[in-house]
């Protein structure tokens, strides 16, 4: 216990020690380019990775990894390609351009000035506002499991615990974005998942020895998850059962495409100075996000193949049906203790470089995006009240995600980091995407787009797709069953109906409504 | 394949790793490009402006 508490320790002064230069010195981003300089593309690829990845991927993904199985390997593709690959390589460049010329700071403000509607910018401010927190809470709860397991700590203990910590954290600067910080955290991430691949493959006989071990495993799959779809843990579930739909339309499409959309991402993208740096910074990103979705997920598969031969059960009967403990039972069984405590470091470096940024995201939502830009603009003088409201808008996101973390039930990880993101997908990624591309694309356009997506996907949830419809229970109140659909749009993921039809009004209707002004779309696209 | 048996699930493994090495190609073909500075002045008073949020915290 002392070696882990001295190792906590070590760790947390390390943190607080960069985050104290970065206080005094030049390192963030901003810094970097009033001086004219470039931040390493190490230190921006390594900021933007630690943003990105958190206990919620490896801990709740890697969990649902040993129920679905390797077929969950699409989603590290998809975030390898559309994550990285396409962000950085295609949109990245473009925002980063477009940000600067429009001088937006948030990804509300993006959208707000790319279509000239303080609306634009007030709504997507709340809906973030309101909603990071749902994600935020997935992250909370994947390091409280962790602490819950591995310290033999009561679950409401580790969260309230955890969240006082995070909330010094948050009160010391930890908002900052010090890039230092992040690329350490990031990196002490890269360390220990590759250590947790070389080991866990070395405990299951193998490369090939383990894959087709887990392969042989499948009249192992218990009889209800059959009879849902599931064939096997190196299998896609059987082509348009349950367990099809819920892996391909929520956990894959609904995180791997609203990825394109995360506000905290996409604001990294203007903390750039020029094209190289995205350029040089993108084959970092990529093997990072391999080394850490694509390890988690192919250890969550392939610890059923480690439980069972250490207690002759699968994962899910270990975890007993909490498929959020998976991980941290394997790291606390199973590992070393000298690697479980240093696992313990990774999985806080991963909250924190995470939490932080989705704090800073709600606090800024409320202050600048919603109370001094958008709905108050036209009442607030520039910078009257906003530093309060964002500092009571960090404290909101901070208790709404305590709360969340607390109601959720268990094994809701994966599920509220995909709401999150297939919601942020559904409302904002066709004005996005059309906002760095098509000149065409105009106000009306964009605010029926923002709000069909919100609206459609928020139906869907509440009404249609079962198992939103029926923890939110409007539908059993309003006519009596807990949803109006049968399936298989019951299991369709709301993302994949809102998505189409926000791209199709956004086109639709910019087509029929007034353009923009020439001279604003000129600026726009000075240098894209 | 690689001892996984479901072609959707080894093909997702390889793309995986094929899709990093991608990303390895792509910054090594583009190492030296994107340095103009054509935006300079507008992303001095973008930092300028972040600078001045980042106080608030």
């Amino acid at each position: 216990m002392a070696f882990k508490v001295v190792l906590v320790i070590i760790y947390l002064f390390i943190v607080a020690y960069l985050g104290y230069r970065g206080w005094r010195g030049t390192l963030t981003a901003a810094d970097y380019m009033i001086a004219g300089r470039e931040a390493h593309p190490y230190i921006m690829a390594m900021s933007y990775g630690a943003t990105f990845i958190s206990t919620s991927a490896i801990i709740g993904f890697g969990g649902a990894a040993s129920l679905f199985g390797m077929g969950i390997l699409w989603l590290t593709w998809m975030n390898i390609f559309l994550g990285i690959f396409i962000a950085f390589a295609i949109f990245g460049k473009r925002t980063r351009k477009l940000g600067h010329v429009l001088d937006a700071h948030t990804f509300p403000e993006l959208l707000g000035r790319r279509y000239q509607s303080t609306f634009i910018q007030g709504f997507s401010g709340i809906v973030i506002f309101l909603f990071m927190p749902i994600y935020a809470a997935a992250v909370l709860i994947g390091m409280s499991r962790f602490i819950e397991v591995y310290l033999h700590v009561p679950y409401t203990v580790a969260l309230l615990a955890f969240s006082l910590f995070m909330a010094i954290y948050v009160i010391w600067g930890g908002l900052k974005g010090v890039m230092y910080t992040d690329a350490f955290q990031g990196t002490i991430m890269l360390i220990m998942m590759i250590i947790l691949i070389v080991y866990t493959y070395l405990l299951a006989g193998g490369v090939i020895p383990a894959h087709q071990y887990l392969t042989d495993m499948a009249h192992l799959v218990p009889e209800h998850l059959a009879k849902l779809g599931h064939r096997g843990w190196t299998n896609m579930p059987r082509f348009g059962s349950p367990f099809w739909w819920v892996l391909i339309s929520t956990i894959i499409c609904g995180v791997g495409i609203g990825v394109l959309a995360q506000p905290q991402l996409v604001v990294r993208f203007m903390t750039v100075r020029r094209d190289w740096e995205l350029n040089r910074a993108l084959p970092i990103g990529g093997v990072f996000i391999l080394a850490m979705t694509g390890i988690a997920f192919t250890v969550g598969s392939l610890t059923n193949v480690i439980f069972y031969k250490a207690f002759g059960e699968i994962s899910i009967t270990v975890a007993e049906g909490n498929i959020d403990k998976v991980i941290p039972l394997y790291i606390g069984k199973l590992m070393p203790n000298w690697f479980a405590t240093l696992f313990l470091l990774a999985m806080l470096a991963a909250s924190m470089s995470t939490l932080s940024s989705q704090y800073h995201v709600g606090g800024t939502s409320l202050g600048r995006d919603v109370f001094e830009k958008g709905i108050g603009g036209k009442w607030i003088k520039h910078g009257e009240g906003t530093i309060f409201v964002t500092r009571l808008g960090i404290v909101m996101s901070i208790l709404l995600c305590i709360i969340f973390s607390l109601i959720f039930s268990p094994g809701i990880i994966a599920v509220a980091t995909a709401i999150f993101f297939g919601l942020c997908g559904a409302t904002f990624l066709p004005s996005f995407l059309f906002g760095l591309y098509w000149k065409g694309m105009t106000r009306a356009g964009a605010i029926t787009s923002v709000l069909g997506g919100f609206i459609v996907s928020m139906t869907w949830m509440g009404f249609f797709h079962a198992k939103e419809a029926h923890a939110v229970g409007i539908a059993q109140y309003l006519f009596g069953k807990s949803t109006l659909a049968s399936f298989p749009w019951t299991v369709i993921d709301a993302q994949f109906i809102a998505l189409p039809i926000s791209f199709l009004l956004a086109i639709v209707v910019s087509l029929c409504s007034k353009k923009l002004p020439d001279k604003h779309i000129e600026k726009c696209w000075k240098y894209l | 394949m690689f001892g996984i048996s479901g072609w959707g699930c080894w093909l997702a493994y390889l793309f995986c790793i094929l899709s990093a090495i991608l990303c390895v190609i792509y910054g090594i073909a583009m190492w030296n490009k994107g340095l103009e500075e054509g935006d300079e002045a507008e992303v001095k008073k973008w930092a300028k402006g972040e600078r001045k949020i980042e106080e608030q915290f």
